[in-house]
């Protein structure tokens, strides 16, 4: 057993280690860093399909990811999915008439919500909705599209 | 000769019972301990140099082989993860991959099997031939609590080092795995961060893992207390309770891990 003086250095510089590799898991593993915590505002979004989009999927504008899909709720009254979207409070411009599409990032890969900018010179605040949206592609559904169109021809 | 079948019946009947009551009486040993040690936590507080020494014995004598496995096992995984996930183009994903496993699992477990091994077989022999040389006996003579002076710091000096140690190997790991993955196998360094940050949840991943590591500090130095202290006090009484603290630390482990990742991860 050393001297306690050297005992407490080599104690505290595991314990120092330890808590060092937890905060690395936490900011660089994690997503701790890269949630947007309570920050940023809210826009709205209503799909006839949303596909198996989940929460916490980006929200993406010309590819940059600039916020997350908080939730995924079901109107009852319109049969519909509300989707809840948190923007980051850095891009507060975005215009009123901004479609809303769910993309797939690959074939196999995750879904996540596309803004595509429009033309207004109305920015929407939070809480605003999103008129203009696009559902998710099914796969199944195109392929019956695809099958339809093709007896169609022959 | 009527009577001997039903002899052989009763006999085997009481030696089922015995083997019960024998093991029904070290589970109530071992929790009374466990509540001893507990008590004990007051005196402790007063005397904090006591766990310094045993964060040193448990957790700072580890760090080596702890950080050696770790970058070892990150190492492997993203060697192994990689030859699976291009095969699916889905290479991008192996830092998900990696770390998922290690701080879920690999982390909390192996870290757990590693202790267990080099610091509660330690502990128990050490505390077995306390007893068996009488120190404990000693001790109680002179007034002082072997449990609060002896077993307490130990206890806790474990359930401190547990986590610390395991979140050690989890980064240590993701290093390793980084750099095969990204230095080695060439997978492209900013996907391997974004999509593992995007796919690892800090309360649903990492403080389950913690939690994981806790309870198995708590598990591994309960057991290497109480075979120690339970020892038969001779050599070859000791050698079997630190054989015992081996394996029932391990078994313990492995299914404390299936009964947890069913409970935090099972939907």
């Amino acid at each position: 057993m050393p001297r306690l003086r050297t005992l407490e250095i080599m104690v505290g510089a595991f314990m120092a280690a330890g808590f060092l590799a937890l905060f690395f898991l936490a900011m660089e593993v994690s997503n701790l860093s890269a949630d947007v915590g309570g920050e940023g505002y809210r826009l709205q979004a209503r799909f006839e399909n949303v596909g198996s989009l989940k929460v916490r999927a980006p929200v993406t504008i010309a590819g940059v990811r600039v916020g997350r899909v908080e939730a995924i709720d079901f109107d009852p009254q319109r049969f519909e999915a509300l989707v809840t979207l948190r923007i980051d409070p850095r891009y507060r411009q975005i215009p009123e008439d901004t479609i809303a599409s769910i993309f797939t990032a690959g074939l196999l890969g995750e879904q996540y919500v596309s803004l595509s900018a429009g033309g207004s010179e109305v920015n929407l605040g939070d809480g605003g909705l999103l008129e203009q949206t696009q559902s998710a592609l099914v796969l199944e559904q195109m392929i019956g599209q695809f099958l339809f169109k093709k007896a169609e021809e022959g | 000769m009527v009577g001997k079948p039903r002899q052989i019946m009763f006999e085997s009947l009481a030696r089922l019972g015995h083997l019960g009551l024998h093991a029904l009486a070290r589970i109530g040993r071992g929790h009374l301990l466990l509540l001893a040690i507990l008590g004990g936590s007051a005196s402790l507080a007063a005397r904090p140099r006591l766990l310094l020494a045993q964060i040193y014995n448990i957790g700072v004598l580890s760090v080596l082989i702890i950080v050696v496995s770790g970058l070892f096992v990150g190492m492997v995984l993203s060697l192994q993860g990689h030859y699976v996930l291009s095969q699916f183009g889905a290479a991008e994903s192996l830092g998900v991959m990696v770390a998922a496993s290690l701080v879920r699992e690999l982390g909390p477990v192996v870290t757990a099997l590693l202790v267990a091994g080099r610091a509660g077989s330690a502990l128990t022999a050490e505390i077995g031939l306390m007893k068996a040389t009488e120190q404990l006996s000693g001790l109680e003579m002179m007034a002082v609590d072997p449990v609060k002076r002896i077993l307490t710091p130990r206890f806790f000096g474990g359930l401190v080092s547990m986590p610390l140690l395991a979140a050690l190997f989890s980064a240590v790991g993701v290093m390793g795995g980084y750099f095969v993955g990204v230095g080695l196998l060439g997978v492209d360094e900013g996907a391997f961060w974004s999509q593992m940050q995007n796919k690892i949840d800090f309360r649903e991943d990492i403080v389950n893992g913690v939690i994981k590591s806790l309870v198995f500090g708590w598990v591994v130095t309960w057991i290497a207390l109480f075979e120690g202290h339970d020892a038969t006090p001779t050599s070859e009484g000791v050698s079997r309770a630190t054989t015992r603290t081996v394996v029932h630390s391990a078994l313990a482990v492995l299914g404390l891990d299936f009964v947890l990742t069913a409970l935090m991860f099972g939907d």
